[in-house]
């Protein structure tokens, strides 16, 4: 009787946690569902229809996915040779390296768009995707550095010593064994800082400035007052890249899922 | 030699280090500036404290802001504990991968899209009032209770629990479930009821970890924008929705005020997120 109430308790908190995809599910493609009925009852793929034909979705799911790709990859590279340091030496000072790399997961988004944005129209850098990206890096990196660094700490450099006694050049020591055997990490540092990126709604505001128009920003414009079923097709649209996401990585983010969800 | 092992690492990190600083520090700058109404942009020179006093002023709007983002973010951080602290319990009873990947599944939704979400469920047209007068309870929508974009701020609290309480309860599960003697067994047989094994064991056991999740949960609700501007109303407003709202105003005076609000917020998360890293050091 115990284990059966346990398993019905565990089914309730599963469904709780699908619900709202289930929602959105039921506002996109239904239709002519009229108030009091409780379930739609006729569906329809129109709606879904116009919301990927129209071109302001797709030119700001583009956009999105240009950035989120220039940002993971520059958070890529930034973060590769600190996250080395970070991870496999001790040196003086490494606290204090640590605390200010992470400065930007304690300043509010809010404040360092604001600031941001007068330093950015100055230089003519606001409302371009450049600014953006820019800005979009800030949050990115510090959870770039930790994954990577918590990679390099279990990774033995031996590997590269043993490449370079063998005669390999420093070029191909990087690409053929440390990046190899960073790899599942790298993926999933990359995957996470596109998402981070992707769901970026305030820094995109404050600094595209109503030039960079991303999926997130037309949904809170849509949420402020457009129709149910439109909302939930470009909700659906935005999360369908967090959920490839966490379909691929469901392993890794046992491991690091506490310092993604900081960020989300 | 000894000088360059010295500087090497400095060097390694010098590339992610000057971005973070410059950014941040450049973002500071120009926040302190525009607070002091020392604007370059429109050739404004006079530094004062206007915006500070205007801000402070007993009568302004910035106190029932502070109070209504106070209660908002107290409020969904102590339900948001209560709840995950149940969960990390009942589930901490066996280690089934499946609740961990439910659980991440919230990553799904960013605060945003949950807002959303929850307008869809909750709203007088939403899903829940249609099942209310489906079933007779009401007759019109207008009868469902107002439980988004209400003046106490209900449909933000009921937003920022969904999401924290998946966040809270995979901390507090890492942390059981890291445990290498399962005490509360000890407990038991030793003759304590599941109370005392709740109250003297389990609860101590994951005290640490709970009060630096709830310090980050606070100081990240008490300076997000999305929730408050979706679920909110336009009185009382939250203190980040104040701010920006200042911020693009068109009057200039306005935005000093924006800015000075703004570095109100981010002094009181840095505080907070200062007592979380203490918290944290001593429970390593």
């Amino acid at each position: 009787m115990k284990r059966i109430a346990s398993y019905a308790l565990r089914m309730i908190l599963y469904f709780i946690l699908v619900a709202p995809l289930l929602l959105f599910i039921a506002y996109a493609f239904s239709t002519r569902w009229f108030f009091p009925q409780p379930f739609p009852i006729e569906w329809t793929l129109t709606t879904f229809q116009r919301a990927i034909d129209d071109s302001r979705t797709l030119s700001s799911m583009a956009q999105g996915i240009w950035i989120a790709v220039l940002v993971s990859l520059l958070s890529l590279i930034l973060a590769l040779p600190t996250a080395r340091v970070l991870g496999l030496r001790k040196f003086r000072g490494r606290q204090l390296a640590w605390l200010l790399l992470f400065l930007p997961t304690v300043i509010p988004p809010l404040a360092i768009g604001m600031g941001l944005n007068i330093l950015f129209l100055r230089i003519g850098l606001a409302g371009t995707i450049a600014g953006v990206v820019l800005a979009h890096i800030i949050p990115t990196l510090p959870y770039t550095i930790f994954t990577l660094s918590s990679a390099y700490a279990r990774f033995d450099e031996n590997y590269e010593f043993q490449a370079l006694a063998l005669g390999a050049s420093p070029w191909n020591i990087f690409f053929k064994v440390t990046l190899r055997m960073l790899a599942p990490s790298l993926v999933v540092a990359t995957l996470f800082a596109f998402l981070i990126s992707w769901s970026q709604y305030l820094l995109t505001l404050l600094i595209g400035g109503g030039q960079v128009i991303t999926l997130p920003i037309l949904l809170f414009s849509a949420a402020s007052g457009g129709n149910p079923a439109t909302i939930a097709n470009l909700s659906l649209l935005f999360i369908a890249p967090p959920i490839l996401v966490i379909a691929a990585t469901a392993r890794q983010l046992n491991q690091h899922g506490n310092e993604i969800r900081e960020q989300y | 030699m000894r000088d360059k092992s010295i500087f090497t690492p400095w060097i390694s990190l010098a590339p992610a280090l000057t971005v973070i600083l410059v950014m941040l520090g450049a973002s500071l700058f120009y926040a302190i500036a525009e607070s002091l109404g020392f604007i370059s942009v429109i050739g404004q020179g006079d530094i004062s404290f206007s915006a500070y006093r205007a801000t402070l002023a007993a009568d302004s709007e910035f106190w029932v802001s502070l109070g209504f983002s106070l209660w908002i973010s107290i409020t969904s951080t102590f339900i948001s504990s209560v709840i995950a602290l149940a969960l990390a319990v009942w589930l901490s009873s066996r280690n089934k991968e499946s609740d961990t990947l439910a659980l991440n599944w919230n990553l799904a939704f960013p605060h945003l899209v949950f807002a959303i979400a929850l307008l869809l469920f909750l709203s007088q047209s939403g899903l829940f009032a249609r099942w209310a007068a489906s079933l007779g309870l009401i007759a019109a929508p207008d009868q469902f209770p107002i439980l988004v974009r209400d003046r106490f701020g209900i449909g933000i609290i009921l937003s920022y629990i969904g999401k924290e309480v998946p966040f809270l309860t995979l901390i507090l599960l890492s942390v059981l479930r890291s445990q290498s003697i399962r005490y509360d067994v000890v407990a038991e047989n030793l003759g304590a009821s599941h109370w005392q094994r709740l109250r003297y064991v389990t609860i101590p056991q994951v005290l640490p970890a709970l009060l630096a999740g709830d310090l980050l949960v606070f100081g990240f609700i008490f300076s997000s924008y999305e929730v408050p501007a979706l679920l909110g109303v336009g009185y009382p407003r939250a203190l980040p929705v104040l701010a920006l709202r200042f911020f693009l105003d068109p009057d200039l005076r306005a935005r000093s005020e924006g800015m000075v609000i703004s570095l109100i917020i981010t002094l009181i998360v840095i505080l907070v997120a200062v007592i979380s890293l203490r918290i944290g050091e001593r429970q390593e």
